[in-house]
């Protein structure tokens, strides 16, 4: 570690703003990073890490506010910006390849060079490879490894161990101790608590555009660091009824979904849920921590790697289609991306997977899809000038309306919700909040992921908290309150029920 | 978080130029059609014949029909360049079994184009090999294969029946030009009345949410790839029989490319999502008419193939500002 640290800082953000369209990115930031230190930014989805870490980098002009760069910057982002048919010691020298006397690429040097190069990050492959040939974990080590030969003073790291293996992990964090002693600056984005406090000084939270804090991060407490993050305090623990949610269900039946075991690595490990009849489970914890990869192994869109799901008792084969057959339907996060079909009409959306039993023989049939369709439309309230309006003319809410529409018309047992609210205006929202209590109470079993905290412990009766890919704790009736969702996310919990509560998490 | 590119002000200005283009979009191949047949009445010596409509019309029948399994495989973000390959096999296959019977024959063509399709569709939907890549594969594949099944030799063909395909007519219409409207007929409604080609837009439209609503989407894909080969098959069946010979080496060169043009000049986008039956019959139509329209004003071959490339880039033009 450097001791003698420059008073000037290597970047210095002051009073910055950003507006997109109209919505605030980042207002009024103030950011310091210091000459070798490592900072973590961190923030829920949406909170501006990404646009502040854009403005620093220069790829975004400001509104107001004032930036001062003082070296070099070079940006790690998740998915490798490299080239991935390329060699790995040309994707490192790419732009600066030696030259040999005739002014061509010296290839034997570069090869040469490279080799030493990376064998300081711990990289033995063969460097005249492809790049896309080597593992994520070393991909990204290529790209740390550009990036400082380039002469970087700062290298910022969005999101860096994302998709390692644990051992990966360790190989980066300690190139990143690595770098941290030959005085480069990192910003280090990241959700996982434990990395944070193992190798950051500081610490930026934003929340809405907002700095709400900065400073040394080993005298926050983990759980003041996600009450930050999420804009809770860890006092403020009284319920007020802020959701449109009612009151608890009625769940005393046999459970009708158990998924066990669910193992997708890296994402997940070993995630178990079971929701009876008439059940809202949440599945709560932070971005990152495998929630939607949850939801998609449970219907089969995410090969895994072990784990099995039961519906009413029966096995289900890990397929989509055998899902949704098994009763499981799942309202996606994107709506745009894996929701709508935008070219097509409200009807044809809202029809789309229970086409084949409002067919006969094949052949479509008009007269039922407009009973149906007009029944959901009526019952959701969705607003359409007609049934064949264009889905992409519709605002977000009724987008989301008809999708689930979509899956209700399938009369599915278990309802798998990836944050059915975001990005819905407020009345949308309580709309979409009171009819998920009301299939509920109709026995609908329904999984509710939402970042939102205030609505998983109004909407849900049970929740399954998830930390870096497992199960960190389960709470239910009295546990239902911020104090002990918080606790189980930044892993302080002292448990009496959950059986992978506060265990270490890279132990394999 | 994107970046808002137009601000409010001149909005009402933006939204009538969108909806031009949008009607342009819907309807320009109709109205080329309109405009070239005025001009051809006005400027165009016998033009307003019936026995030149019915030449033409024989001419075009062979490509609407291939070019109608093409408008199914562009609505499903696809592209099949083997239907010339296929035609050139249905072709190499009818003297093999004319002794059997033209029925025989035509069965066996159609069998080979189905299968053809099929494997088409497998490449595409299960091993998951791009379209463009794995069609081209049957269409460098499937013509050499004709050229051996045919012994890379023309052959004359005699059987009376099947020659009476490319020949004849019912009630004044050529046989090849009905069937051809026949299956216009059907693709439509396949298209826009069955559960089949509900999910194939669906599919090209946005296959991710297709897939996690549970649609069979390897089961369509190769079911549009099969009904695609098998069109391609009817198209060289027709096709040799009007030219009462088999003929591997040359028949179908280049069909590939005319429906593809019919089919993106009648307005279905490349990027998949929407298929339009009527608007791929008009495209087919037009640029048969100004292949007609040049030739009859005595403008040779080539400078009619740079008109072609003009409306085919305008029309892309039109098709670029959809969203």
């Amino acid at each position: 570690m450097p001791t003698d640290m420059p008073s000037t800082p290597v970047i210095e953000v002051a009073g910055v703003t950003k507006t997109f369209a109209g919505v605030r990115a980042l207002s009024d930031v103030d950011f310091t990073l210091q000459r070798g230190e490592i900072h973590a930014l961190v923030g829920e989805n949406g909170a501006g890490k990404s646009t502040l870490i854009k403005v620093l980098t220069g790829i975004h002009t400001t509104d107001a506010g004032r930036v001062t760069r003082n070296g070099n910057i070079s940006t790690i982002y998740q998915e490798v910006n490299l080239v991935p048919l390329m060699s790995v010691s040309a994707n490192m020298f790419l732009g600066r390849e030696p030259r040999n006397r005739f002014g061509l690429i010296d290839r034997a040097r570069r090869d040469a060079d490279a080799a030493e190069l990376l064998r300081g990050y711990g990289i033995t492959a063969d460097v005249s490879s492809p790049l896309g040939t080597l593992a994520v974990g070393e991909q990204q080590m290529v790209a740390l490894a550009r990036a400082v030969d380039a002469n970087a003073d700062v290298v910022i790291m969005d999101e860096p161990t994302s998709s390692l293996e644990p051992r990966e992990v360790e190989t980066l964090l300690g190139v990143v101790r690595k770098l941290h002693e030959q005085g480069i600056a990192i910003i280090y984005v990241s959700h996982r608590m434990d990395e944070l406090y193992r190798i950051c000084d500081t610490v930026t939270v934003l929340r809405d555009g907002v700095n709400v804090h900065s400073g040394p991060l080993k005298e926050l407490p983990r759980i003041e660091l996600v009450s930050l993050m999420l804009g809770r305090s860890v006092k403020e623990i009284e319920s007020h009824g802020t959701t449109a949610f009612g009151e608890d269900h009625h769940a005393d039946a046999e459970p009708v979904l158990q998924a066990t075991g669910l193992t997708s690595r890296p994402r997940i490990d070993g995630v178990s849920v079971t929701i009876r009849p008439g059940e809202v489970v949440g599945l709560a914890g932070l971005l990152g921590s495998g929630r939607t990869e949850t939801a998609k192994a449970i219907i089969g869109a995410l090969p895994v790697d072990g784990g099995t799901v039961l519906v009413a008792g029966n096995p289900v084969a890990r397929t989509v289609k055998a899902s949704t057959r098994a009763g499981i339907s799942m309202l996606a996060e994107d709506r745009k991306t894996e929701g709508i079909i935008p070219n097509l009409s409200v009807r044809e959306n809202i029809v789309l997977a229970a086409l084949p039993r409002l067919s006969r023989f094949g052949v479509t049939s008009r007269s039922k899809q407009d009973r149906i369709v007009d029944a959901f439309i009526k019952r959701l309230r969705i607003k359409v000038s007609s049934p064949e309006q264009k889905v992409a003319e519709l605002s977000g809410g009724n987008q989301q309306k008809v999708l689930l529409a979509r899956w209700l018309c399938t009369e599915p047992k278990i309802l798998l919700l990836d944050e059915p609210t975001r990005g819905i205006d407020v009345g949308a929202k309580a709309e979409v909040q009171a009819l998920i209590d009301e299939l509920a109470r109709e026995g609908l079993a329904v999984l509710l992921i939402s970042s939102e905290l205030d609505e998983l412990l109004d909407g849900a009766d049970r929740l399954v908290v998830l930390r870096d890919g497992s199960v960190a704790g389960e709470l239910e009736g009295d546990q239902l309150t911020r104090e002990h969702v918080l606790k189980a996310i930044a892993a302080e919990v002292t448990d009496d029920s959950g059986d992978h509560a506060g265990s270490p998490q890279h132990s394999r | 978080m994107t970046q808002a590119t137009t601000q409010a002000a001149p909005s009402t200005a933006v939204s009538a130029a969108a909806a031009r283009t949008r009607w342009l979009q819907d309807n320009g191949v109709y109205v080329a059609v309109g405009v070239l047949l005025l001009f051809n009445a006005v400027f165009t010596a016998n033009f307003l014949t019936v026995g030149n409509f019915t030449t033409q019309l024989v001419q075009a029948a062979p490509v609407l029909i291939v070019a109608l399994g093409m408008a199914l495989v562009i609505g499903t973000e696809g592209v099949d360049l083997s239907v010339g390959a296929v035609m050139a096999l249905a072709a190499a296959i009818i003297p093999l079994y004319l002794g059997a019977g033209w029925l025989m024959a035509i069965t066996m063509a159609l069998v080979v184009g189905v299968l053809a399709g099929a494997f088409n569709g497998f490449l595409v939907a299960k091993v998951g090999i791009q379209p463009i890549v794995a069609t081209l594969a049957l269409l460098v594949g499937g013509r050499g294969l004709a050229l051996v099944i045919a012994n890379g030799q023309l052959v004359q063909l005699r059987d009376p029946t099947f020659l009476s395909l490319g020949t004849d007519d019912v009630f004044g219409i050529p046989i090849s030009v009905l069937i051809a409207g026949v299956l216009a007929l059907v693709i439509a409604a396949v298209t826009n009345r069955t559960t089949f080609g509900r999910q194939l837009v669906a599919i090209g439209g946005n296959r991710k949410a297709a897939t996690l609503a549970g649609l069979p989407v390897t089961r369509v894909l190769i079911g549009v790839y099969a009904i695609t080969g098998v069109l391609a098959a009817i198209a060289g069946v027709l096709a040799t029989s009007r030219l009462a010979a088999s003929d591997p080496a040359d028949m179908g060169l280049l069909m590939e490319l005319s429906a593809i043009t019919a089919v993106v000049v009648g307005g279905t986008p490349l990027t998949g999502g929407k298929v339009r039956v009527l608007g791929t019959v008009f495209g087919v139509i037009l640029m048969q008419l100004v292949r007609a329209t040049l030739i009859k004003h005595n403008l040779p071959d080539s400078i009619a193939q740079m008109i072609q490339a003009a409306i085919i880039v305008a029309a892309v033009y039109v098709a670029r500002e959809r969203r």
